[in-house]
């Protein structure tokens, strides 16, 4: 067998590699490269003509240096001329020159293709092989007009080497794929197909890849290759395992082309002859029964080999999906390599068990094998076969088990990887929607969902559980009690609160009878989670209190109180404060029954198919949709608002859920034009600052709309803003990312480097602060290679959620709606500290990435210890000072063990980076640090004293803050017991 | 349409050993795609799957000694096949290297296209028996 010494042939290409490789640093390499690169210039330009062996080493370091890295604009034109030289070796670079390195539009195109057509005629094969290979490599449009006609001969031709046929036939499948009209259909098809018969393995298996991809476009002109695949097919199944030498791999027969010629005829419909079929099925049937014969290796490869055909054969006979018998089969195969000690085989049988669990003919086999798939998602290391098994388990559920997969996915839920559970929640609550059969089962599934993921619980799902109690009267009462129950967790998620919140303002009358949920144990369970929850959520219960005024009578005059504070009707937000003042108004000037007619009860929505599904679907692409799609399986269930047997009340409305989409939701009811009158006055009170009139012509669907999922093409539904739609308004914005706080924390105590990244977006922090003023430069940059669009960052200040007070003002300017691959753009921030603060700002990112919108929110790294000035003083001040904040309430302290390695010098610079002084000599104990400073904000100054005590055998630290204000004590020794 | 989008060799540093596109990537895309390929590929271990998830795609991989051997197809593409095509290849280099070894790649590095040409064209399959490629190989070395 051939050995390869070396870089043999070409000496100086081998030096100058060693050279490269010796090189100690980047410059030295840039230095030694640039000395190639001038030698290589003198001696292309020299007087001197090269001989062809220098030319092709020259051009043979200039591929090597680009494919270094480095640009080169030189040497195309002695590529070119390599290609017409009668040696192999120098014709060979100069092919691989140009394949690498010359583009499609290039000039030299014309001298190219000229030589190329010069090896195509020249009968050598090795010269034919080394053009096709060029135009399979470039496959660009111009070799495309040049050559499309000429190939197809070359490929039929009677007198054409096995070697170049091969090769012709995967250029034309290049060029096919590149430009199909420039290809056209003739007679040379029918001879295409014939290559299956062809004597040589080689051919055949490049010949299946063409056939494969051409009958896609024109299935009847291929046709007859099902039953040429078939036998052909059956020749190499039934072969012993050394009876195709070359081509038996670890004692496996073709297995490459096993798995090709089974593809091919997956384009097909199951063969119409019944001996074609007859021998198709005996074929499958064989791998099938090979699977259960012992292995002939213990080699992995022949496992592999023999399993990849064992995959396809299985994606053929789903394909099919006429043989109950042989899907059952399959499915038990499947079921065997469900407890592989292969991870790759626990994969693929997940995988494509899930496509399996649709068939109606298979989906009960999968079903068995459920406890596998739980075990599954609970024990697999690698996250990737988790998800496989929950994608299993959510295919193969149906109403026998829906109990048993949603509990043990909520089970998982609880420690799933971050990347999934979006998923997940969105699959339990779909399952949970579409399997209920008694709806306090759904109403607790949602609830847990909330509890356990509340984060990942995306608006689809609660407006949905809305939706579902809204339009079933016999569970409203159940519901109405299993929120005033959760509500009562002392930390409750958001989410829940929303959910709560809405549920109670319908349906609270229906626990009000027991005294330990009366209304005013109601209202103040929801107003107590009021200060905490997002402008949002806040504007929501503003509803759901006047909705409380209309069915408890007796709440009516705490609610006018809350309604009349001053962080209500001055509220700067302008929502709530608009909220605040209609709902008050309406409800002083408002007779019972006009109250009673405004504020009913919300009436059933509309049958739409699930938004939850929708998303999903978004979520998957559209390659997922046909695996949700259960229609097959069990044509009689739809989604809830269709499966449930309808209340009466929506009966009227049809289903709009032929939009498969799902991406508008549905249309108002028909509204008629308003007309004058009491309504329009009514309008008048209820509209937002957006809403339009002619759409709300009475008030419950101006609440409606409020209320209605927004469509997805408009965030802006759910509290109608004047901006458009591109520039989401504050209450638009998600909760921050689960890993927000980290990445805060890693800005406390510096002002610059990367806030965030993922595969597809890096964003970058520079940021300086002056006394009560700071500005910040984002860098958005995009890591594709495709455009952003409607890329549209966002800052929000949520506020000091206890004070409604302004307390920083964040001026921004907008940044071009378009993102270009690889392309970075800055957004400056200017920032003034008004006073002092708990919260940072919030960064809200959306854009859309290939169609899809992606949006993200991250905490700005601005905390209140950013305006810290730095105070020097000596020992005796400082401890004077010290003595003057002895309040109880002004010293903050906190003990914690050491997260990092206790080092003096990092410790002094993370204290220096956090904005205080420090101050030597000062703590009569050298270890410890002391530092002080003051923080600057437009309304107030706050001196602040800190002392860290290290205790280095312990491996703990003592933190202790004063200042002259409680909140902003302990909230620095927060920020600053994070650091260590 | 199924084909290979590329295939790309790396050492576990990330230095690229070949890279073969079998679609138009411009020259800055090209180097994100190695770049995320390595990120991907490096973080997992033994116990992991030899496929991962990419963009659209997937990448099934494979590890010998110090480098990776990625190949990116169609998510419904056949796994395994690809798996073994990559072994296919490594068995073939190491026949014609004679127990191929990272420097073999780096220094005769146009003669690997060569050979990858034989054996992948235009993201398919062309030839998968050793003995012909290998053949054909000595074929060629022969000629000047």
């Amino acid at each position: 067998m051939p050995a390869v010494s070396k870089g043999d042939g070409m000496r100086g290409l081998a030096v100058f590699i060693s050279d490269i490789r010796n090189c100690k640093s980047k410059e030295a390499e840039i230095k030694r490269i640039n000395k190639e690169l001038a030698n290589i210039r003198s001696k292309f330009k020299g007087d001197k003509a090269l001989d062809g062996y220098s030319k092709k080493k020259y051009v043979c370091k200039l591929l090597f240096i680009f494919l270094l890295g480095h640009d080169i604009d030189f040497g195309h034109m002695e590529a070119v001329n390599l290609l017409s030289s009668n040696k192999y070796t120098e014709k060979q670079i100069g092919y691989l020159f140009i394949s690498v390195l010359v583009n499609s539009n290039s000039e030299l195109i014309r001298l190219i293709n000229n030589a190329i057509k010069n090896d195509l005629a020249s009968r050598n094969p090795t010269f034919m092989c080394l053009a096709l290979h060029c135009i399979a490599n470039v496959g660009s449009r111009e070799m495309g007009e040049a050559f499309a006609a000429d190939i197809p001969r070359i490929l039929v031709a009677g007198d054409s080497m096995d070697s170049v046929k091969q090769s012709a036939a995967l250029c034309l499948l290049r060029l096919y794929k590149a430009s199909p009209d420039l290809v056209p259909m003739g007679e040379w098809t029918a001879r295409v197909v014939h290559l299956l018969n062809d004597q040589h393995m080689g051919v055949v298996t490049a010949a299946v890849s063409l056939i494969t991809c051409l009958c896609k476009k024109n299935p009847d002109d291929f046709k007859t290759c099902i039953s040429l695949a078939v036998s052909r097919l059956s020749r190499i199944v039934s072969s012993a395992s050394t009876d195709l030498q070359d081509y038996t791999y670890y004692f496996v027969p073709a297995p490459w082309l096993s798995v090709k010629l089974l593809r091919l005829l997956q384009c097909y419909p199951p063969p119409e002859d019944a001996a074609v079929k007859g021998r198709l099925v005996e074929c499958l049937e064989t791998v099938l029964n090979k699977a259960q014969e012992p292995p002939k290796s213990k080699k992995v490869q022949h496992s592999n080999a023999k399993n990849a055909i064992l995959f396809e054969t299985i994606s053929l006979i789903i394909h099919y999906d006429s043989e109950p018998n042989l899907l059952v089969r399959a499915c038990n195969q499947l079921g065997q390599f469900l407890q592989h000690r292969e991870t790759n085989l626990r994969y693929l049988a997940l995988e494509s068990m899930c496509t399996l669990a649709s068939s109606e003919f298979s989906h009960e086999a999968v079903k068995t094998h459920i406890d596998t798939v739980i075990n599954a998602l609970k024990t697999e290391r690698d996250v990737s076969v988790r998800q496989r098994a929950a994608d299993l388990l959510y295919a193969m559920c149906d109403r026998s088990n829906a109990k048993q997969i949603v509990s043990e996915m909520l089970r998982y839920l609880e420690t799933a990887d971050y990347a999934i559970r979006e998923e997940i929640v969105l699959k339990v609550a779909i399952l949970a929607e579409k399997y209920a059969v008694d709806y306090s089962w759904y109403v607790d599934t949602i609830l847990n969902l909330i509890r356990i993921a509340g984060d990942y619980v995306s608006e689809e799902v609660w407006y949905r559980v809305l939706q579902i109690v809204t339009n079933r009267d016999d569970v409203q009462g159940y519901a109405a009690k299993t929120v005033f129950e959760a509500l009562q967790a002392p930390a409750c998620h958001e989410n829940m609160v929303k959910v709560g919140g809405y549920i109670l303002g319908e349906f609270g009358n229906l626990i009000a009878g027991d005294p330990r949920s009366s209304p005013p144990v109601q209202f103040s369970l929801l107003h107590s989670k009021f200060h905490l929850c997002s402008v949002a959520t806040r504007a929501l219960l503003l509803s759901t209190y006047i909705k409380f005024i209309n069915l408890f009578p007796e709440t009516k005059a705490t609610i006018q109180g809350v309604l009349r504070a001053g962080s209500q009707l001055r509220n700067a937000d302008v929502e709530l404060q608009q909220r605040a003042v209609e709902y008050l108004t309406l409800s002083s000037v408002a007779s019972t029954d006009v109250l009673a007619t405004v504020l009913e009860e919300m009436p059933p929505f509309p049958e739409r198919e699930s938004s939850i599904l929708a998303k999903l679907k978004r979520k998957k692409g559209p390659g997922a949709a046909s695996a949700l799609d259960d229609g097959r399986r069990d044509p009689s269930s739809n989604d809830i608002n269709g499966g449930v047997e309808p209340t009466p009340s929506t009966v009227s409305t049809p289903s709009p859920s032929a939009d498969l989409l799902g991406l508008r939701a549905a249309p108002p009811p028909a509204a008629p034009p308003a007309s004058a009158g009491a309504g329009n006055l009514l309008v008048d009170v209820f509209d937002g600052p957006a809403a339009q009139p002619s759409l709300g012509p009475t008030p419950e669907e101006a609440f409606l709309s409020e209320l209605e999922p927004p469509a997805p093409e408009s965030p802006m539904a759910l509290l109608a803003d004047p901006a458009p739609a591109a520039d989401p308004g504050p209450e638009d914005i998600g909760p921050p990312i689960p890993e927000a706080d980290e990445l805060l924390n890693k800005f406390v105590c510096k002002n610059n480097g990367v806030l965030f990244e993922n595969q597809l977006l890096q964003i970058g922090v520079k940021s300086e602060f002056r006394q009560n003023l700071g500005r910040m430069y984002l860098f958005y940059g995009n890591k594709t290679s495709v455009q952003f669009q409607n890329f549209s960052p966002t800052v929000v200040h949520p506020g000091d959620l206890q004070t409604h007070i302004l307390s920083l003002a964040v001026q921004t300017k907008r940044v071009a709606a378009q993102v270009d691959g690889g392309a970075q753009v800055q957004q400056v921030l200017n920032i003034e500290c008004l006073r002092d603060f708990l919260t940072p700002p919030l960064l809200s990112v959306r854009f859309r990435y290939g169609g899809a919108p992606q949006a993200l929110t991250l905490k700005l790294p601005v905390t209140i210890n950013k305006f810290f000035q730095p105070t020097e003083m000596a020992a005796q001040d400082f401890f004077q000072r010290w003595k003057q904040l002895s309040l109880p309430q002004q010293e903050a302290q906190k003990i914690f063990k050491a997260n990092h390695p206790m080092d003096a010098e990092v410790t002094k610079a993370k204290l220096l980076g956090f904005g205080s002084a420090l101050l030597d000599n000062v703590d009569p104990n050298p270890e410890n640090f002391v530092g002080a400073g003051i923080i600057q904000t437009k309304a107030l100054q706050v001196g602040c004293l800190l002392r860290l005590e290290p205790n280095a055998q312990a491996q703990m630290y003592r933190l202790t803050l004063r200042t002259s204000k409680e909140s902003v004590s302990r909230h620095l020794c927060e920020l600053l017991a994070q650091q260590f | 349409m199924v084909w290979i989008r590329f295939i790309l060799i790396q050492n576990r540093a990330g230095k690229t050993r070949l890279a073969k596109w079998y679609m138009q990537f411009d020259d800055d895309e090209k180097q994100k795609l190695i770049e995320e390929v390595h990120a991907v590929v490096t973080v997992r271990d033994a116990k992991h799957t030899n496929f991962v998830e990419f963009r659209n795609f997937k990448i099934i991989y494979r590890r010998y000694a110090g480098l990776y051997f990625c190949i990116c197809v169609d998510v419904n593409d056949n796994n395994l096949a690809y798996l073994e095509a990559i072994h296919n290849f490594v068995e073939v280099l190491n026949e014609y290297f004679h127990n191929v070894c990272e420097l073999d790649l780096v220094f005769n590095f146009y003669k690997v296209y060569t050979v990858v040409d034989e054996m992948f064209l235009a993201g398919e399959i062309r030839e998968t028996s050793q003995t012909k490629v290998l053949k054909q190989l000595l074929m060629l070395q022969s000629l000047e």
